[in-house]
This record gives structure tokens, sequence and C-alpha cells, in this order.
């Protein structure tokens, strides 16, 4: 059942994530697309989105999902799904975190997990970017883009405005 | 140290979640504003525990800051009405503006614009990787993570959960040596 469905999938992404985040668009990106959810396109659009909207990235992409995927049902049990794994692992062991945060093997898992997450966002930028980056144009918006981001230091809803700016320009001129 | 009023922990964490932009990382800082400097409810040192063990677990950083703020403050009841609270705004307003969107699918006008907003999407993707990497890629072992998670997902078709779940226990295998020192010196 789609409901079902949509929980367990989103658990599994609450359950797998490791710093929060851009961390998460790997993962999200492979079991939307795997289950026929979003195209990429409508993937990355909702990333847009939630850097123009208050709130986490995850729970603005789990309610677009349910919603679209299942109505207003779909997007409560997409965002509980994704709650749920924290709420457990928060409720049960809150008191054991603070002496196991600090534990070597603890830290030490931590120093595989890290550069293991910028592999796979490393990833995703080259599986989403063949994707969305399309003709000369979207390289052109694209090295703009990390121009304001980097050199200007631009904040990102900025760097979005003009990139779509220029999106309608460059299709129109 | 006075307790807080469940209606009061949902009204803070709601204008916490209607008012950050940039997600959970932005938020951190609001929380603090709120719940250690202007009403007390936390020590600076209490919160720095928290942000820490947080970011440690697996999760959304903004819900597992609200349930673990929530749950020390008023118990699993607190944890509820606060992770309802940080969610409900970003809910709300992308459940108003889903149907807009599926709808606007296929305008012309909208389709250019997103054309070039795919683009900048995935510079910023690739600037936050790029950020976290100068944190995470301390020396060449761990250099070889994340070499190793691109060649098993490129080329060995692996699971992203498959690949997490080698680094951290090889991560934890060779952290042993000095796992075994800290118990030495706690003992």
């Amino acid at each position: 059942m789609i409901l079902i469905e949509l929980f367990l999938t989103f658990f599994k992404i609450g359950l797998f994530t490791f710093g929060g985040g851009y961390a998460m668009i790997p993962l999200i990106q492979e079991e939307m697309v795997a289950h026929g959810w979003l195209t990429i396109d409508q993937f990355v659009d909702i990333v847009a989105v939630s850097q123009m909207t208050p709130g986490a990235v995850a729970i603005n992409n789990a309610t677009f999902v349910g919603y679209k995927v299942a109505g207003f049902f779909g997007t409560a049990m997409s965002t509980f799904g994704l709650i749920a794994p924290s709420l457990i692992i928060i409720t049960i062991v809150a008191k054991l975190l603070d002496k196991f945060s600090n534990h070597p093997l603890v830290e030490g898992a931590w120093q595989g997990i890290r550069p293991a997450v910028v592999g796979l966002i490393m990833v995703a930028v080259i599986s989403i970017g063949k994707e969305v980056i399309i003709g000369i144009d979207g390289i052109i918006i694209g090295i703009i883009a990390l121009v304001l981001l980097a050199k200007v230091k631009l904040h990102p809803i900025g760097v979005i405005v003009i990139s779509g700016i220029l999106g309608v320009l460059f299709t129109y001129i | 140290m006075k307790q807080i009023k469940l209606r009061e922990l949902f009204s803070t964490f709601m204008r916490i979640g209607g008012f950050t932009f940039g997600g959970g990382y932005a938020m951190i800082p609001l929380i603090e504003k709120e719940l250690v400097e202007q009403k007390g409810l936390l020590t600076e040192e209490e919160f720095i525990d928290i942000i820490a063990v947080v970011q440690g677990i697996p999760g959304v950083i903004a819900v597992n800051s609200s349930l673990f703020i929530g749950y020390k403050l008023r118990g699993i009841l607190g944890a509820l009405t606060s992770v309802l609270a940080i969610s409900l705004p970003s809910i709300l307003i992308i459940l108003s503006i889903a149907q807009l969107l599926l709808n606007l699918q296929g305008n012309q006008w909208v389709e250019a614009l997103f054309k070039g907003v795919r683009s900048a999407v995935v510079v910023l993707i690739f600037w936050a990787g790029y950020k976290m990497s100068k944190k995470a890629i301390v020396n060449y072992s761990s250099l070889i993570y994340t070499l190793g998670v691109v060649l098993g997902i490129l080329v060995f078709k692996l699971h992203p959960i498959v690949l997490i779940g080698f680094a951290g226990i090889i991560g934890m295998i060779t952290s042993i040596t000095k796992t075994k020192e800290y118990n030495d010196d706690t003992d």
C-alpha cells in the first residue's frame, strides 16, 4: 500500500542520513527516482523551492512528495516517517547519548562517515548535473552561479533568483 | 529551573521553523537566542552539548534538535510538541504551493525559469559538498573513503546506505587502537 511505502521510504531516509541538510540529498534522490515518485527535474525544483521557503530541505521534500503521490495523508505519512527514527533514537537513548557521543568508537565511525558523505554528494552533483544542466546556456548559468556564490558571497536565494532570470533571458533572447 | 508551558514551547519552535531559510543549520543560532539567551531554559554548555549530540545521530538537524530540546524540557510530550511546531510552517507552505507547482509544469516561461534555477541548484549542492570536504577530508585516509564511495556508486553500483555502513564500520575498526587507550585511561 502506497501510504506504508511512503512511510517506510522516508523512515529509511531519516535513519540513514548523517549530517543533515545537503547530506540528505543523495539518499532522497536515489529513493525518489527509484520509486518513480519524482523526476530528477522535479527533485531539483523542490531543492530550489526549499532554499527559498523556510524550513528544512528534507521536510519540504517529504511534504511535497507525500502530497504528489497520495494527497494530504501522503504528506502526513512521509513526514512522520522522516521524523520517526529520530523520535525513537532520542526518546529511548537520550540519556546514553551524552555519554556515547564522545566515545572513540563513535568518533571513529564518524571519521569514516564524514568523508563518505562528501563522496555521496559529489556523485549526486555529477548524476544530477548530467540530467539538468542542458546545453551551453546551462553551463554558462552554472559558472555564473558558482562565481556569485563563491566569490561574490551572494546568499543562495539571490543566486537562485538571478539564475532563474538568466534562464528566461537565454531562452527568449 | 522553571518549566516551560507546552503552549510556549510550541509557539517558540513554530517561530523558529517559520522564519529560518536554508534548513537546520540556519536554525541553530535562532534556537540559541530564544531558549538560552531570552528564556534562560538551557545553559550555554547544555546547548553546546545538545548541538553536538544532534549532529552525531542520523536524521534531519531541525527535527533532531527540536525533539531533543523538547524532550529535555518537557519529556515525550515536549518532544512531540516541539517537532510538530518546527515542521508545521514548512508543511503548510509546501502544501499550499504544491498544487501550484504541479499545475505550472509545462508552462514555457516557468520551464525557462527553472532551467536556469536547476543549474544553480547543482552548483549549490556542489558548494555544500566542497565546504563539507574541508572539515571531513583531513588526511589521505579520509580521502580514500571519499574516493571509495565515488567508485562504489559509479563503478560497482552499490546503494548509498551500504557504503555509509561500510565507512562507519571501517572507521570504527581503524579506531580500535585508540579505543583501547581510552578504556585504559578510564579504568
